[in-house]
């Protein structure tokens, strides 16, 4: 007690403290400031509720939540969010269905093998995030190879109609963020204790019954992370839905675009963002709150 | 310490305003739509005036008008698009341009000038670069194979459901732009095109919902390759962009023959116009280069390779004659009297084009 921390230690602390400051909550005091202003034709296009920090006691209880309302009251936002969950949630789970086996193969391969696999799933990254989505339009198409395939193997008579509609859009963003949850499953698999399963061999396990009562819940923390890392991104998605979606795909960052650059509506698209923000910290909180949980069981 | 977080905060800084610290020397800072400008004009301007042209270009003007209301965007020329420019003219963004430095007008068209005239009245603002219209792109093999004599010349391709219907499994897109479609529809069912009423609004919205089921998307510029590839047959799109496919599906020589008609009962008008903002930092400059770009000789350089109508008149004899001579870039007059403006809409009346749209669209 009462020693003195030397300096170094104290800035270490304070960077990732003074990084949130600076490029989040800055920011998003800014944004839930024009969430409250009303718009107007001008420049910035809307008007200040507020000029300096003293006037904010001066007008505290006057505040306009009037386009937090006005989100509420139309079933466009609501049923934007609602979709965009599920979408997200959807293609969260597939990404676990495929991404689990990939990543328990990469981490049971052979040692020297391992950094080429790795290799292989990151490899996508070297091009272009658009380039890859615009590739899918190719694939997807009615004259689009996949298509052709199935016309060439005999599967179907009538070309499948994918592109433009809801199952490209799962099928655009399980492919884009299959890495994020791959990546985080080969972290925790690889680094698990194979002691562990030779004992529970040893005392009579069955392989399947090993996998459900010892290695799942050792890659749980994996699928955490990986199942966030894939979910929050595509909550709020704009350019596969765009470019892969069909006119009745309805998600929260295309609203979001919409209101921002066709509406010029900088406050309503303000709020947008803010209750999406709102709504991401749940599902943060519950992770938060599972993996607290998990070391305490340990 | 403190000398390396100074010397990295002055890095920061010339980094993040590279347009200031370029200030002492002769540009001009452009700001322009993608892909369109003739090839060399850009050197050939700095080679007479030795003003540097820092060109920058966007795809969209919701990005551009998003950019110029945010404020000190920097830019000396802009060339935004009618309601864009009404808009940014009610919002302050841009100076009155000074006529004694700007020669040139002379040479511009009257008649474009007088439609320009309905965003901008008198055009103290802006004065035009190039002018298309929105009309109706389509596959002439696959039209032709669905509907022998379909009426590629009028409305009733797009507004008929009965008509429409023929080319929904060979893909219609409509431009995701309400400020566009719905006045085609108030337009087709013989209302004012540039009604702001809310029950004329809805009339407009009812229509589009009739032909939805044949539509199978609202994009603003997927058109463009769909039609050159033959994925889609049927787009109401920009007369550039339709014109544009056309070109590449003639050079992909795969048997895609793709066509823009300016429908008989008439169409909008689109006008991308120069302009300057009010807090331009080389407005002199911009002045110069808005001046060189309504030389006929430069501006026929830029019809002739951008394919569109530019606001020259004086251009016209120097234009090549493929160009001059397609009713796609320059219709005929009696289609030129039957082209109609619009205006942006009071804050109401756009959440009610919003909502109809959203409703079209979704298809609820």
């Amino acid at each position: 007690m009462g020693e003195r921390k030397t300096l170094g230690p104290r800035i270490a602390t304070w960077i990732p403290y003074a990084w949130l400051i600076i490029f989040f909550l800055a920011p998003f005091l800014i944004v839930f400031k024009i969430s409250l202003s009303e718009p107007t034709l001008a420049v910035p296009p809307y008007a200040p509720v507020f000029e300096s920090l003293a006037d904010i006691w001066v007008k505290i209880g006057a505040l306009s939540f009037a386009n937090y309302t006005w989100l509420a009251e139309d079933a466009l936002y609501i049923k934007a969010y609602g979709s965009s969950l599920w979408i997200a949630f959807v293609s969260t789970i597939l990404a676990f269905l495929i991404g689990y086996p990939i990543a328990y193969g990469m981490a049971r391969a052979p040692r020297g093998l391992r950094p080429i696999l790795l290799m292989m799933v990151i490899l996508p990254f070297w091009t272009s995030f658009l380039i890859r989505v615009y590739a899918w339009i190719g694939i997807l198409k009615p004259e689009g190879l996949l298509n052709q395939f199935l016309f060439f193997v005999g599967v179907i008579d009538q070309p499948l109609t994918i592109i433009n509609t809801n199952i490209a859009v799962y099928i655009g963003i399980v492919y884009s963020y299959l890495p994020f949850m791959v990546l985080p499953l080969y972290a925790s698999l690889e680094r698990m204790d194979e002691t562990l399963l030779e004992a529970a061999a040893d005392l009579g396990s069955t392989p399947l019954k090993t996998f459900w009562q010892v290695t799942f819940p050792l890659s749980l923390p994996g699928v955490f992370a990986g199942a966030l890392l894939v979910f929050i991104p595509a909550v709020g998605e704009f350019v596969i839905p765009d470019l892969l979606g069909g006119s009745e795909t309805l998600m929260i960052g295309r609203t979001l675009w919409n209101e921002f650059f066709f509406n010029r509506d900088w406050p309503v698209a303000s709020a947008v963002a803010i209750v999406l923000l709102a709504l991401l910290v749940v599902p943060i909180v519950i992770f938060q709150n599972a993996q607290a949980r998990m070391r305490e069981t340990r | 310490m403190q000398a390396i977080t100074a010397r990295l905060l002055a890095a920061a800084a010339i980094s993040f305003l590279p347009l200031n610290a370029a200030a002492q020397d002769q540009v001009v800072n452009v700001f322009n739509w993608s892909d369109y400008i003739g090839e060399g004009v850009l050197d050939d301007f700095t080679a007479e005036t030795g003003i540097k042209v820092v060109y920058d270009v966007y795809d969209t003007m919701e990005m551009m008008e998003a950019k110029l209301l945010a404020g000190s965007s920097g830019y000396d020329v802009i060339v935004p698009t009618d309601r864009n420019l009404q808009r940014l003219i009610k919002a302050e963004v841009l100076q009155k341009l000074d006529e004694s430095k700007l020669p040139n007008l002379k040479h511009q068209w009257e008649e474009i000038r007088q439609e320009l005239g309905a965003y901008d009245p008198d055009t103290q603002y802006s004065t035009n670069y190039m002018w298309g219209t929105t009309g109706i792109g389509y596959n002439v093999g696959k039209i032709e194979e669905r509907m022998p004599g379909a009426p590629v010349d009028s409305w009733d391709l797009i507004f008929d459901p009965e008509i429409i219907a023929k080319f929904a499994d060979c893909g219609v897109h409509l431009l995701d732009a309400p400020d566009d479609m719905i006045p085609a529809a108030l337009h087709y069912l013989g209302l004012n095109p540039n009604s702001k009423d809310s029950d004329e609004i809805r009339q407009a919205g009812e229509l589009l919902k009739s032909i939805r089921p044949h539509v199978q998307k609202f994009h603003s510029s997927e058109y463009i390759n769909g039609l050159a590839n033959g994925d889609i047959c049927l787009a109401v799109g920009y007369s550039g962009d339709v014109l544009q496919a056309r070109d590449r599906a003639a050079e992909a020589e795969n048997n895609v023959t793709v066509e823009y008609s300016i429908p008989k009962e008439g169409a909008m008008i689109w006008l991308d116009s120069f302009a300057v903002p009010a807090d331009a930092p080389h407005a002199d400059n911009a002045h110069a280069f808005i001046n060189f770009m309504l030389r006929p000789d430069i501006a026929a350089r830029n019809s002739n390779y951008v394919y569109y109508a530019n606001g020259s008149k004086a251009s016209q004899p120097m234009l090549d004659e493929e160009v001059l001579t397609d009713p796609a870039i320059y219709p005929d007059d009696d289609i030129v009297a039957k082209l109609y403006t619009t205006s942006i809409s009071p804050p109401r009346a756009q959440r009610t084009i919003t909502r109809v749209w959203t409703e079209v669209k979704t298809g609820q």
